[in-house]
C-alpha cells in the first residue's frame, strides 16, 4: 500500500462519521437473487448466476441485479428476501426448494414485489415456480451410461430423497436398463446440496462397490473430479465441467436459466408479470446437454442425440411404460405414460435400484 | 527496534476496557483497506455494513432475533470461562436443547397448552445441561480435558439430530425433505413486536444476563468462580471445591446454551431440520470474549456479531461484496482482540540503548 492509499484512507476514517448517514438513491429497477451456495459452486448457483448475467445483459440499464450468496435455508433466508422485498427490488428469484416457505411468507406482506422460486409447489397471486425437467437430461445420460459401464453398476450421488431427485434416479435407470437389462444403480446419500468434501467421499464409496460411472445430484464438480482421478466416468451437474475432469465427463446435464430469467424479469418491469407454473425441459431450453466426449463411441453418440431429439419432438417420454417399482408392482403398463402429478410426488424407486429410498 | 515490550507490575484497568474498542478501530481501518481493494468506496461499505441493516425499526429487530442465540450461549460461557472452565461446544448444547424441547412438540404436536411451551424450554435446559455433563463428568472424574471432550460432543449432537429428522421426527407431509413438522402456536414463542420476528426468546437472553450479573455479584457460588479463575490456589486454601465449580459451570452453560436452541426451534426456525445454528455456539465464544466475560459486555458484543452478519447480508445486496468478507470481518475482531490483549499485561517502552533486547 502506498503511503498515499494510506493517507486517503486515514482520511475516510477521519470524515466516515458524517457521510456514512447519507442516502444512497437509485433510479434503476432491482432485480434480486436468493442463493443457496456460493456462486463460485460451478454448478447449481453458478448457472442461476449466469441467468442473473443475462438479464443484466439483456436489459442493460433498465435494471439493477442484486444477489446474496450462501443463504443458509430457513430463518436467514426470510431476512434476506424481505430485505430486498423492502429494498425496492421489482422482482426476487429465491433459487432453492427451502426457499419455499419464507419466499410466501415475505410475499405476503410485499403483494407488490413479484417473486419467483424455483423448484417448489406452493404459489400465490405474487408468486410463480419454475423448475427444469432435468430428469429428460438424465434418461439422455442414462442411455449412454447404460452402454458404457463395463462393471453393470452406476453409482449416484443424492442430495435428498425428495421426488426432484428420485425421478433423476428413476429416469437413469430406466434408460440404463432399456439398452443393457444388467445395469444396478447404487446410491449414496449426502443429505446436502454442497459439500464438496462429503460429495467426494460418497463417489469414492461408490466407486469401491464397483460403480465405473459416477453420476450426482449434488452441485460441486468433486464427484466428477474423483471419478477423474480414480480413472471411471462421471457426469457434470447443473453446468458444463469439464474444465473439472476433461477425461472423465461424459457429457453434463446444463441448467440454462437465462431466457426464463430476462422473460420474466422483463414481464415484472412492464406490468405484463402472473403468477404461474413452469417446468421447461429439453424443448424449451431450460435444460441442454453438454458437448458428448470424444471417447464415447459413435454409436452411442448417436443414440444420445437421437433420445435427446426424440424428447424434443415429443416422440419419446422416459417415463412412457412399461415401468416396473423395485417392489415388482407395475407403475406404468405398455403404452401407459406416468402423468406430471405421479412425477412430482415420486417416492418410489423403479426396478434396477439397489437399496431402500429412506423415508 | 525504538520500541520494547515491557511487563507491566500490574495489568492494567483501562486497558482491560480499552482494548475491545482498540481491536473495532482496527478491524474498521483495515476493512476499509480491504474494501478499497475490491474496489469499493469504503464508506458506502461500512455504511452498509453498520447503519444501513438497523436504518429502520424491522432492522433493528432482525438484530435482535440474530443476537439472542449468541447472548444467551456467551453468557452461559462466560460464567465457565471465568472459573477457566474452558466449554468449547455450546453449539453441541445448543443442539441437544433444540432436540429436547423440540422433541417435546413432535410426541406432543396435536396437544394445545400453555404449558407447552414453558415445558419445551424447559426440557431444552436439561437437554443442554446434560450434554455439558459429559464433559463435567470426564473432567472431574478421569481429567479428561474439557475444551476436546466438548467440542467432539459437537459433532455427535449434530449427527444425532440428523438421525432423527431423517428417522422417527420427519415430517409425514414433507414430501420425504429432512425435516419436522413445523411447530403450532402454542410450540411457538410469542412474538414480542407485532410485524417482526422479535420473540420472547430474546426476553429469556435478557433475564439470563440479569441473572447471571446477580449471582457473580451477590452469590457465594459467584465469588467462588471468581476467586478459581483468578488465583486456583486461593480458592482451594480457602477451602472451595474446584470440582463443585466445574459441574455448576458446565451445567450453567449448557442450560443457557439449551435455551438457546429452544428460542431458535421455536422462535425463527419454527420446526426442527438438520442444521439449525450457523455456528452460534462458536462465535458465542468470540462474543463472551470480546465482551471481556461481564454480562453487559457480553450485549454489545452479542449484538455488534449480530450486526456483522446483517451487514454482509446488506452488503451483498447492495454492494455485491462476496459472503467471505463477512467471515473475513469476524476473523478481524477476534484477531486484533487476542494481539492488543497484550496491552493488558505489557505495555511499550522506548527503548533507549536502540540495541534489541531478547
Amino acid at each position: 500500500m502506498t503511503s498515499k492509499t494510506i493517507a486517503s484512507v486515514l482520511g475516510a476514517v477521519a470524515v466516515a462519521g458524517s457521510m456514512l448517514v447519507s442516502a444512497n438513491v437509485s433510479a434503476q429497477d432491482k432485480v434480486g437473487f436468493v442463493y443457496v451456495g456460493p456462486i463460485g459452486d460451478h454448478g447449481w448457483t453458478y448457472r442461476h448466476d449466469i441467468g442473473r448475467q443475462a438479464v443484466e445483459k439483456e436489459l442493460g440499464d433498465k435494471v439493477k441485479t442484486t444477489y446474496v450468496e450462501s443463504v443458509k435455508e430457513g430463518p436467514d433466508s426470510e431476512r434476506v428476501i424481505r430485505q430486498m422485498a423492502a429494498d425496492g427490488h421489482k422482482i426476487i428469484f429465491t433459487t432453492s426448494f427451502g426457499y419455499m416457505n419464507p419466499t410466501l411468507k415475505v410475499a405476503k406482506q410485499f403483494p407488490n414485489v413479484k417473486f419467483e422460486h424455483a423448484t417448489g409447489f406452493k404459489r400465490s397471486a405474487n408468486v410463480s415456480t419454475y423448475s427444469g425437467r432435468f430428469y429428460e437430461g438424465r434418461y439422455v445420460v442414462g442411455k449412454i451410461a447404460g452402454k458404457m459401464t463395463k462393471t453393470n453398476v452406476i453409482g449416484y450421488v443424492g442430495s435428498f430423497p425428495i421426488p426432484e431427485v428420485v425421478r433423476g434416479i428413476n429416469a437413469t435407470a430406466l434408460a440404463a436398463r432399456s439398452v443393457n437389462p444388467n445395469v444396478e444403480i447404487k446410491v449414496a446419500w449426502v443429505n446436502t446440496w454442497y459439500d464438496p468434501g462429503k460429495e467426494g467421499d460418497a463417489a469414492k464409496a461408490l466407486i469401491d462397490q464397483g460403480a465405473d460411472i459416477i453420476m450426482q445430484h449434488t452441485d460441486s464438480p468433486a464427484p466428477l473430479q474423483v471419478a477423474e482421478a480414480r480413472g471411471v466416468w462421471g457426469v457434470g451437474q447443473a453446468s458444463d465441467m469439464h474444465h473439472f475432469a476433461p477425461k472423465a465427463q461424459l457429457t453434463a446435464i446444463i441448467d440454462n436459466w437465462d431466457r426464463y430469467y430476462v422473460a420474466r424479469a422483463k414481464a415484472a418491469l412492464d406490468g405484463t408479470w402472473k403468477s404461474q407454473d413452469t417446468w421447461a425441459g429439453l424443448k424449451d431450453g431450460m435444460v441442454e446437454m453438454a458437448k458428448f466426449n470424444e471417447a464415447i463411441p459413435a454409436d452411442v453418440i448417436k443414440l444420445a442425440e437421437e433420445t435427446r431429439d426424440g424428447i424434443i419432438n415429443g416422440t419419446i417420454h422416459p417415463f412412457a411404460g412399461p415401468i416396473k417399482k423395485q417392489d415388482g408392482t407395475v407403475a406404468a403398463k405398455e403404452g401407459e405414460t406416468l402423468d406430471d402429478g405421479t412425477l412430482l410426488g415420486m417416492d418410489w424407486y423403479v426396478e434396477g435400484v439397489q437399496g431402500k429410498l429412506p423415508k | 527496534m525504538l520500541l520494547k515490550i515491557v511487563k507491566r507490575p500490574e495489568p492494567s484497568r483501562a486497558m482491560v476496557y480499552l482494548t475491545p474498542l482498540m481491536a473495532l478501530v482496527l478491524t474498521v481501518v483495515c476493512s476499509m483497506g480491504v474494501f478499497t481493494f475490491l474496489g469499493v468506496d469504503p464508506v458506502e461499505a461500512l455504511r452498509n455494513f453498520f447503519i444501513v441493516p438497523i436504518n429502520n425499526a424491522y432492522g433493528a429487530s432482525e438484530l435482535l432475533v440474530k443476537a439472542t442465540p449468541l447472548i444467551l450461549c456467551a453468557i452461559g460461557l462466560s460464567v465457565g470461562f471465568r472459573a477457566n472452565v474452558w466449554n468449547i461446544g455450546a453449539e453441541g448444547q445448543l443442539t441437544l436443547g433444540a432436540i429436547f424441547g423440540g422433541g417435546l412438540f413432535v410426541y406432543l404436536h396435536d396437544v394445545d397448552s400453555v404449558f407447552l411451551l414453558p415445558g419445551m424450554i424447559l426440557l431444552g435446559a436439561i437437554g443442554g445441561a446434560l450434554w455439558a455433563g459429559i464433559p463435567a463428568f470426564l473432567k472431574t472424574r478421569f481429567n479428561a480435558n474439557e475444551i476436546l471432550t466438548s467440542l467432539m460432543l459437537v459433532y455427535v449432537a449434530t449427527l444425532l439430530l440428523s438421525l432423527l429428522i431423517h428417522g422417527p421426527w420427519r415430517d409425514p407431509d414433507g414430501f420425504n425433505f429432512p425435516e419436522s413438522r413445523m411447530f403450532s402456536e402454542s410450540a411457538t414463542m410469542p412474538l414480542i413486536l407485532e410485524g417482526t420476528r422479535l420473540h420472547f426468546g430474546t426476553i429469556l437472553a435478557i433475564i439470563a444476563v440479569l441473572g447471571t450479573w446477580l449471582m457473580l455479584a451477590k452469590t457465594l457460588v459467584g465469588f467462588q468462580i471468581k476467586v478459581i479463575g483468578a488465583a486456583p490456589k486461593a480458592g482451594s486454601y480457602a477451602g472451595f471445591s474446584q470440582k463443585k465449580i466445574i459441574w455448576f459451570t458446565l451445567l450453567f452453560g449448557g442450560a443457557m446454551a439449551g435455551i438457546a436452541g429452544v428460542s431458535e426451534v421455536s422462535g425463527p426456525v419454527g420446526q426442527l431440520l438438520p442444521s439449525i445454528s450457523p455456528g452460534y455456539g462458536f462465535t458465542a465464544i468470540i462474543v463472551a470474549f470480546l465482551g471481556r466475560l461481564h454480562p453487559v459486555g457480553i450485549i454489545f458484543a452479542g449484538l455488534l456479531m449480530a450486526l456483522t452478519y446483517l451487514g454482509g447480508e446488506t452488503a451483498q445486496i447492495n454492494l455485491g461484496l462476496p459472503v467471505a468478507v463477512t467471515g473475513v470481518f469476524q476473523g478481524m475482531v477476534l484477531f486484533f482482540l487476542l494481539a492488543c490483549d497484550v496491552l493488558i499485561s505489557y505495555r511499550f517502552a522506548l527503548n533507549r540503548t536502540g540495541r534489541v533486547s531478547g
